[in-house]
């Protein structure tokens, strides 16, 4: 093995990399060179540049020292028993599931169904056993980018997570569900969630992406590879329920040829602490990118979502509407970056963050950045910061809504504009079903303190 | 069942209304016109309880409570009901989450069991349906996106459904077409009867052809200057208010 220098500025970097050392043997596809190979230079990228610091430009405003200082050790081997699995669809329009407990596959939790010609559904994992060909043109090769630590050491370290794989023209009506659920259990564990999508032309799905947490201090660092060839059309759905203690990371990275079209939303209201980064690339025209959120986060919370969007080619469109609510002594931060280079005429590119800050000591840190290159394009941005409006709450109740509902009402309301984004009904129905029992339980402890 | 006795308000230490005067009996319905700024909407808002709308003198009585000791939410379950000039838009809720909020709260607040939503869907339903409303209006977001017209079928919708005994209707018919005026009318007039009085502020006495009031009163630099029966509104739009207008026309 190759010897791995540590800088100083990596900081316990030392620990993952003493535990890549000692695990690298017995992981997943460790006979395989081209993997290994990858792994290793993964972990020689984490080693070098360690957790971001908040010197760091792109982490300014989240700040990692709680995570990199726990000793995060492999969750427990002790399978946990589980009695109701949490997701965002009714029975009647469930599809294929795969359940991860701790970062581990559990097959007898997981139902793939019928699945159509030309659709896999597969732990990762088990596809490196039985079809490696499919996965080695793109693991770990989908945009990878330098500045993404965090999604090296994911690279490095994985023990499992999904693959989905759709051939050219292979249709899905029916969304697949990931379900990520982090136990935690007597010390904090770290598991590496890894998944795998490749949309060959033509082909369409919807993908539910659930982390969900029973609770725990555990850490979860997410790496999602997203390939969307030529008119695939993604439908990717996440939903970010990590247990109160928990703090989640996750690098998406995306791909897209000629007229694919991706429809993202990520609904994050768990973790103390997370971060979820997109980084869209959109190689050639055609595209329609979209990527929307909602968060609502209360107490302590820290929740900071990052996008970069590539407009690398003329005639594509990307459009990202979060909106956002933050109490008690909560923290958000958006960091939106758009990229028009050079020949990416016609871009037409639309970013808008609205945050409602519900006390005076939340705080929410927006930053747009657009870097334009080409000179025929249509973009802007917007970001809100407020309150509730007066004139509504006096609307409500004048009809007889007291104002604490008046007020969780327009709450309601107002994620929901943007989860009115989600293109397929029974996901943003589900979705607004979570948003909806957020604010239930937000109002009984309201009521409970009173 | 309503009873308004010298009342003053301000709003931004402005004086608005300088002493209205009225009495509205069970089930009568009583209109109001006046000139623009004469103060109707400011009267609708203090009934309503708007915050900013301060009231300096004078007493406002229904069914014998005092009206301006309760909270907005309070008046409207003890009956209140205002359609409002300028309904508010609210982004994201839908009309039906609107409804069956406000109508199971008033429920709630009268010790009656709520509504389940098969029972809410019965009722809205057959009001939607006499108002000649779409009940794809239901689905969408209060008001967002809503015509003039429609803004204001959506507010005897909500009256319809939340069945108050007092109604003050600011400026209803405004934005109405000719058929939908009739429905509105229809619709009020259905809501007639003798446990229910209403205020209509309008500007117009067609609306007053459909909806005929048991009395007219002209307000006009805040206070009740004249008072009639429906005979009034036809001499009003002959001759305008220049009568009244002491200090606008100087
Ligand atoms: N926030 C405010 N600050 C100052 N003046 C105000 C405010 N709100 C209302 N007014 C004034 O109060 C007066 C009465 O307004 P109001 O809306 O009650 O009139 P109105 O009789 O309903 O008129 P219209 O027929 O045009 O609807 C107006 O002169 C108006 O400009
Ligand atoms: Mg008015």
């Amino acid at each position: 093995m190759a010897s791995l220098e540590t800088s100083p500025a990596a900081g316990s970097a030392g620990h993952w990399v003493d535990r890549f050392r000692s695990e690298a043997a017995g992981l997943p596809g460790a006979r395989l060179p081209w993997l290994l190979e990858r792994r290793q230079a993964a972990i020689q990228r984490f080693a070098e540049q360690g957790f971001p610091t908040r010197k760091v430009e792109a982490w300014r405003y989240t700040d990692l020292r709680d995570v990199a200082r726990l000793p995060f050790a492999a969750p427990p081997a002790a399978a946990v028993g589980i009695d109701r699995l949490p997701s965002v669809l009714d029975d009647a329009s469930r599809g294929p599931r795969l359940v991860f407990v701790d970062g581990a596959f559990r097959a007898e939790l997981s139902s793939a169904g019928s699945l159509p010609e030309g659709v896999t559904v597969a732990s990762l994992a088990a596809a490196l056993e039985t079809m490696p060909d499919r996965l080695e043109p793109h693991l770990g090769r989908v945009r990878p980018s330098p500045d993404t630590p965090l999604a090296a050491l994911n690279a490095a370290l994985w023990t499992d997570g999904a693959f989905v794989h759709l051939a050219r023209g292979a249709a899905l009506d029916r969304p697949i569900e990931l379900l990520f659920l982090g136990v935690g259990g007597e010390a904090p564990a770290a598991h590496h969630p890894r998944i795998l999508i490749v949309a060959e032309a033509g082909a369409e799905a919807t993908v539910i992406e659930h982390h969900a947490g029973l609770g725990g201090v555990y850490f979860s660092n997410a790496a999602v590879e997203i390939v969307a060839e030529a008119g695939a059309r993604l439908h990717h759905y996440k939903l970010q329920a990590e247990g109160a203690e928990a703090f989640h990371v996750a690098t998406t990275t995306l791909a897209m040829d000629r007229d694919a079209a991706y429809d993202g939303f990520v609904l994050t209201q768990g973790a103390r602490l997370s971060r979820s980064e997109l980084r869209p690339w959109l190689g050639a025209p055609g595209i329609e990118c979209r990527l929307s959120g909602a968060y609502m986060v209360a107490g302590r919370q820290h929740a900071d979502h990052t996008s970069v969007i590539d407009h690398a080619a003329p005639h594509c469109t990307s459009r990202q509407v979060y909106h956002g609510v933050i109490d008690d002594q909560a923290r958000a931060v958006f960091q939106g970056r758009i990229n028009v280079h050079q020949d990416a005429q016609k871009t037409d590119g639309y970013q808008l963050n609205r945050a409602l800050l519900l006390s005076d000591q939340a705080e929410i840190d927006s930053k747009p950045e657009l870097e334009i290159f080409a000179d025929d394009v249509r973009c802007s941005h917007g970001a809100t910061v407020g309150d509730l409006d007066e004139e509504q709450i006096f609307y409500l109740r004048a009809r007889g809504i007291d104002r604490a509902a008046a007020r969780s009402l327009l709450i309601a309301g107002f994620l929901m504009q943007a989860v009115e984004e989600i293109r397929i009904e029974a996901v943003r129905d589900g979705f607004a079903e979570k948003v909806r029992g957020w604010l239930d339980a937000r109002a009984a402890g309201e009521r409970r303190n009173a | 069942m309503l009873e308004i006795r010298n009342l003053h308000a301000t709003v931004d230490d402005k004086p608005i209304l300088k002493g209205v005067d009225l009495v509205i009996g069970d089930g009568e319905v009583h209109a109001i016109m006046g000139p623009n700024g004469a103060g109707k909407s400011t009267l609708s808002y203090v009934l309503a309880g708007r915050e900013g709308y301060e009231v300096t003198e004078g007493e406002v009585l229904f069914r014998g409570q005092d009206v301006l000791a309760m909270e907005p939410e309070e008046r409207a379950a003890a009956g209140l009901f205002l359609a409002f000039q300028y309904p508010v838009e609210i982004p994201g809720v839908t009309n039906m989450t609107f409804l069956k909020t406000a109508l199971n709260s008033l429920r709630r607040g009268r010790g009656e069991p709520e509504l389940d939503a098969m029972q809410f869907l019965k009722l809205v339903k057959a009001k939607t349906k006499q108002l000649g409303m779409s009940d794809e209006m239901l689905k969408r977001f209060v008001n967002v996106g809503f015509s003039g017209g429609e803004k204001k079928r959506n507010e005897v919708l909500q009256m319809a459904v939340l069945d108050p005994a007092f109604c003050v209707l600011d400026e209803t018919d405004s934005g109405l077409d000719i058929d939908a005026l009739r429905i509105v009318a229809d619709g009020v007039n259905a809501l007639r009867g003798p446990g229910r009085s209403m205020l209509v502020i309008t500007h117009y006495q067609r609306l007053l052809d459909y909806i005929v009031p048991d009395r007219v009163h002209v307000l006009a630099q805040g206070r009740i200057v004249r008072s009639g029966d429906k005979e009034l509104a036809q001499e009003l739009e002959r001759k305008g208010y220049a009568e009244f207008a002491a200090d606008e026309a100087a």
